[in-house]
């Protein structure tokens, strides 16, 4: 068991070796270097770890692996530019790093210190200056609580969680504070649940708290589900210990002793960050019986979903870790009285627990500080499709979303323009240009005919099809419906059926009015939120795009140039005469002489898109 | 397409499964965790297993069967040696992820969610695997290859053929 | 139990606290449709045919999971609910087979009751139905995919007898059916020919399969008896057609009677004028039997004569 005093050692302790990074006294007077490697998502997947191997092996070569520390940190946010590298005390961020670039690095760099131009990352190089890490237009108007340690401390490591102030609330909460103060705290703070609707996380724990029971519950949603987004993921991997911390908390505050934390098997670097983080809580005592040598005890086991959307609702979530199939329940009670196994729960995001030591530590009034007053506090996104800066941030609640997609996201890349912005995945919409200026929060997406959801971000561009991009999402619902109710799972897939049929240019006039009244049906009609959302980005892309679906249906033509049914393929004059498109057509529908451009008969053209795929100098063209 | 399920040579994984299953029984609704270890060690849920699972678990055959076919991490049937999930989530879907897919299905002659007769490849529709900034991305077995273009495709499954 | 008063389609009503609107709207002669609700078991809510509006309440609620409360304003035929419903039966419809001019359940069909109730009619579409599947392989029960509604009463009712719970939901969403164990035929697995799953399914999905092509409702005569086989004495119904008692079938089990072939065989013993042969399933196989052995009473004349020879 651990005491304050021995937290607080461990946190002196491990201060002094992170100076570098923390860049103290902006890095005077301090000896070495640190090389903190990117170990997030994106970059993990291009061989993040691979690079902090060559790093270490380069560095031990030249002999100052007692000078220069290597080490992986959670997401640094920009992905696009990925694998990325920073070096501390100096504050330089490389993008794009190979294996091959890092003698380049080691050699000049760190041995000479002069900085490699060709390989920094390019928002930090401006007017011939070279900007640091926090100063570069990516970064400056990002605000993080949730991701207040990601890209900072080693994901492995509790000392330096704790060096950056981790378990000082929980400390507080467990020997300072009645849990009537801690749910005051919260409530107060107005923080709401990160996961999409919104519900303020205060009134969630005070009505479990007030239920009488032998026995209550604390669930993390790590289900992270919707496609597109990775916020939590990032978190889990890159700060785990603030979630285990953030459950503590909560348990404390309701009166439970078991947390589960649901985190999807799809993410397993997640799950092994996660169950290292446990094993080093209870180690220290911070986690189990007796914390901090009060009567509290906690503790936090893991449970793995498998491969179903829908388990990213809080009742079905609770069927899934009871070991059935996630079917949401009926609502008869609360699931702050009755939730998983029948006992008071409750169940909150990951993102949203990532906010609680940072409210506890730093005071209501702080929290309040930023964002609106509706919605306090930050709200982190995963950037993504037509977007210069692919990526995940933190933004104060209430930037619009211009400032969000233009400064931030750096805007549309290939000289293409903005169309839309798709929030909250398959229960969100698409938010057009004119509405570019609305401040993000959970009220203003709503009133769009979208929401706030748990933060995936999709721009799209003048290329992509509003209607099948509707396509792309009732599809997602209708493989992800349980099947339990009538309205979402009969009505789905009656949906879809037309989109498909509209996309493939066999739409009727009827069918606009049929996708209506369907989308009235599910919306009203259906269990859970998966349904009742489900038509979502049906009715905002009619709402905002409707000569889109008009076009289809009326003049079978996809103005996008997008649904591959409504166009046709063509020869263009680069066409060399090599005869290989006719060679290769499975119709035999195109003709020509060698050395002559090619003709396709595209009435007897099947669409297969072989010709183009064939073509050696990219003369058949979609049109 | 019917796999016959080979006691003698799964011994030492039933084996395996069996202890799994004494360590957790008692957890509060352990059947999935059992499905995930069955899944791992087989590869997919062979109804001998299934069978297996009900016994020692005490749960009906039937709510296995359908929690086994409600979540679509399981498989009741076999998976390939290399498991090709290719990423439909969002960012890869607008960046073309879907011709990615419609070339792999070609390429290996089979669809999503089969497996080719030779048992080498199945193929998955994966929702984001978190590395957007790669869009389109596929993952075999664990690597990921990103920035796809159909074109790419031949020359990565030749890799693992 | 306190009662409370609301207010339901202009009516005021006092019921017991407890009550759901549903069962408080039967008190008064209002029935809100409903597939998937039976007072016998667990409320789920899945086929949202019984949404009513309450004032006061944003969203329509679930008549059959919803608690009444004093002051409460309920309607059950708005003009949004009614509109509702009818999409809703449509879907159904558009997703089941035309076939209630020969269908068993004709007559007694909730799906065919609604859809006359609310007007909807079939209709032609070229888009996705449910696989037509018909399981003939138990002599006692037809199980016929295609016109399941996946209202899940079968399922329920399977699972409240603990040593049964052969039928569970298989896959998912728009693929989701009923199966018997893992997706056994009827006959290879475990079911117990008890037709409690029958005497719950609100359309043909499940039917008496003793009953095939003999009456329907409208025809003949229907009797209610108790089974003697055994104390629990479970609800049958004997169906008669021109003086002659022609089948046997299960009433829905309420109170925690069990339902079993046994008691249904007993039955159609005693009361039927030409019972028919009965089966008997042994190694996942279904055999034709003599009555002895259906009824399990193999042995029992001799052990009662032998009981009688020695007390003599």
């Amino acid at each position: 068991m651990i005491t304050i005093q021995e937290l607080n050692e461990i946190k002196q302790k491990t201060l002094e070796n992170m100076k570098l990074r923390l860049q103290e006294d902006s890095g005077k007077g301090l000896h070495g270097k640190h090389v903190l490697i990117c170990g997030g998502p994106g970059c993990h997947s291009s061989n993040a770890e691979g690079i902090k191997k060559a790093f270490k092996e380069k560095i031990k070569e030249k002999g100052l692996d007692k000078e220069i520390k290597v080490s992986l940190a959670g997401c640094f946010g920009l992905c696009e530019t990925g694998p990325n590298v920073e070096i501390y005390p100096d504050g330089i961020f490389y993008a794009h790093i190979k294996i091959e670039d890092i003698d380049e690095i080691v050699e000049n760099h760190l041995c000479k210190g002069k900085i490699v131009e060709r390989l920094l990352y390019e928002g930090s190089l401006k007017d011939g200056k070279i900007k640091q890490v926090s100063e570069v237009d990516f970064y400056n108007k990002q605000k993080k609580i949730a991701l207040r340690n990601c890209g900072i401390i080693d994901y492995e490591s509790i000392d330096e969680y704790i060096a950056l102030d981790g378990y000082q609330a929980l400390a507080k909460v467990v020997m300072e504070m009645t849990q009537q103060e801690v749910i005051d705290i919260v409530k107060a703070s107005n923080l709401r649940g990160r996961g999409g609707a919104g519900f303020p996380t205060g009134r969630k724990w005070e009505t479990a708290y007030e239920y009488k029971a032998n026995k209550k519950y604390v669930i993390c949603n790590a289900d992270e589900g919707d496609p597109g987004a990775f916020m939590d993921r990032s978190i889990l991997e890159g700060d785990p210990h603030s979630v285990l911390e953030a459950m503590a908390i909560a348990g404390y505050a309701i009166g439970s002793d078991q947390g589960y934390i649901y985190v999807r098997a799809e993410y397993p670097i997640a799950v092994r960050r996660l169950q290292i983080a446990i094993a080093q809580a209870k180690e220290k005592g911070l986690l189990g019986k007796n914390i901090f040598g009060t009567d509290f005890s906690f503790d936090i086991e893991l449970r793995l979903g498998a491969g179903a959307f829908v388990c990213g609702e809080g009742t079905a979530l609770m069927e899934s870790i009871e070991g059935r199939r996630g079917m949401p329940r009926t609502k008869i009670y609360r699931t702050a009285h009755r939730g998983l196994w029948q006992k008071p729960t409750i169940i909150n995001n990951v993102e949203t627990f990532a906010n609680v030591p940072a409210i506890i530590q730093n005071g209501v009034e702080w929290f309040k500080n930023i964002g609106t007053e509706d919605s306090p506090g930050t709200k982190v996104f995963a950037l993504g499709g037509k977007i210069k800066n692919t990526g995940l941030i933190e933004v104060p609640m209430g930037v619009t979303l211009r400032e969000i997609i233009f400064d931030i996201g750096g805007g549309i890349p290939n000289g293409k323009k903005f169309k839309a912005v798709q929030t909250g995945g398959p229960s969100g919409g698409c938010i057009p240009e004119e509405h570019l200026d609305t401040p993000v929060d959970f009220g203003s997406l709503g009133r769009l005919g979208s929401i706030m959801g748990s933060g995936g971000m999709i721009v799209l561009d003048e290329d992509d099809c509003m209607v099948d991009i509707a396509r792309f999402f009732l599809d997602f619902t209708v493989e992800e419906s349980c099947g339990k109710c009538v309205p979402c799972r009969e009505g789905t897939k009656r949906m879809l059926e037309i989109l498909e049929r509209i996309t493939k240019g066999e739409g009727t006039p009827e069918d606009i009015d049929r996708l209506e009244s369907l989308a009235e049906t599910i919306t009203n009609g259906s269990l859970c939120g998966l349904g009742q959302t489900a038509a979502n980005p049906v009715t905002s892309t009619l709402k905002y795009f409707r000569d889109e679906y008009e076009a289809h249906v009326y003049e079978k033509r996809c103005p996008a140039g997008s649904c591959q049914s409504l166009l046709e393929f063509f020869i263009t004059e680069d066409c060399i005469g090599c005869t290989k498109c006719a060679r290769n057509c499975p119709v035999s529908c195109i003709s020509g002489k060698v050395k002559e451009r090619h003709v396709i008969d595209t009435e007897k053209c099947i669409k297969c898109g072989t010709c183009m795929e064939v073509c050696p100098t990219g003369a058949v063209i979609k049109k | 397409m019917e796999f016959e399920f080979d006691w003698e040579a799964n011994e030492e994984k039933v084996k395996e499964l069996k202890i799994f299953m004494e360590e957790n029984k008692r957890k509060k609704g352990a059947l999935i965790a059992v499905l995930h270890e069955a899944q791992d060690l087989f590869g997919y849920l062979p109804i001998e297993i299934q069978k297996m699972i009900s016994e020692e678990l005490k749960v009906p055959l039937s709510e296995i069967y359908g929690v086994a076919t409600f979540y679509s991490h399981f498989s009741l049937i076999p998976k390939g040696e290399y498991k090709i999930g290719v990423c439909l989530g969002t960012a890869c879907y607008v960046k073309g992820a879907q011709e990615i897919l419609d070339k792999v299905e070609k390429t290996l002659g089979i669809t999503v969610g089969q497996t080719t007769p030779d048992r080498k490849f199945s193929i998955s529709a994966t929702r984001c695997l978190g590395a957007c900034g790669l869009a389109p991305v596929l993952m075999i077995n664990g690597d990921v290859y990103g920035r796809l273009k159909p074109g790419d495709v031949e020359e990565i499954l030749n890799k693992y053929r | 139990m306190a009662n409370v008063t609301f207010t339901i389609d202009g009516q005021k009503v006092t019921v017991p606290s407890d009550y759901n609107i549903i069962e408080a709207a039967k008190t008064v002669g209002i029935d809100i449709p409903a597939l998937c609700y039976d007072p016998n078991l667990e409320v789920v809510g899945a086929c949202r045919l019984c949404l009513v509006e309450i004032e006061g309440s944003r969203k329509l609620q679930t008549s059959c999971s919803t608690k009444v409360k004093e002051g409460m304003v309920v309607h059950t035929e708005s003009e949004k609910v009614v509109k509702l419903r009818k999409e809703i039966l449509q879907l159904l419809l558009d997703n089941h087979p035309n076939d209630c001019l020969t269908c068993q359940k004709a007559g007694e069909c909730l799906l065919q009751r609604y859809a006359y109730r609310y007007d909807i009619k079939f209709r032609e579409h070229d888009g996705a139905r449910r696989p037509n599947l018909v399981d003939t392989s138990s002599p006692y029960i037809l199980k016929d995919d295609s016109k399941c509604i996946l209202c899940g009463k079968c399922v329920r009712t399977c699972n409240q007898v603990l040593d049964r719970k052969v039928l569970s939901f298989g896959g998912r969403g728009f693929d989701t059916r009923i199966v018997a164990d893992a997706n056994f035929s009827l006959e290879e697995s475990t079911c117990v020919s008890c037709n409690r799953c029958v005497t719950v399914c609100p359309v043909g999905a499940l039917v008496d399969k003793r009953l095939l092509g003999k009456t329907r409702v409208w025809d003949g005569e229907i009797k209610g008896v108790k089974c003697k086989a055994c104390d629990y004495g479970c609800n049958f119904e004997v169906l008669s057609k021109k003086g002659k008692n022609i089948a046997v079938r299960a009433k829905a089990p309420s109170e925690g009677r069990p339902l079993c072939l046994k008691g249904r065989l007993t039955t159609e013993l005693m009361y039927l004028d030409e019972p028919e042969t009965p089966y008997k399933k042994e190694d996942g196989k279904f055999q034709e039997a003599t009555w002895k052995e259906a009824l399990g009473l193999e042995g029992v004349f001799e052990k009662i004569l032998s009981d009688e020879n020695d007390k003599k």
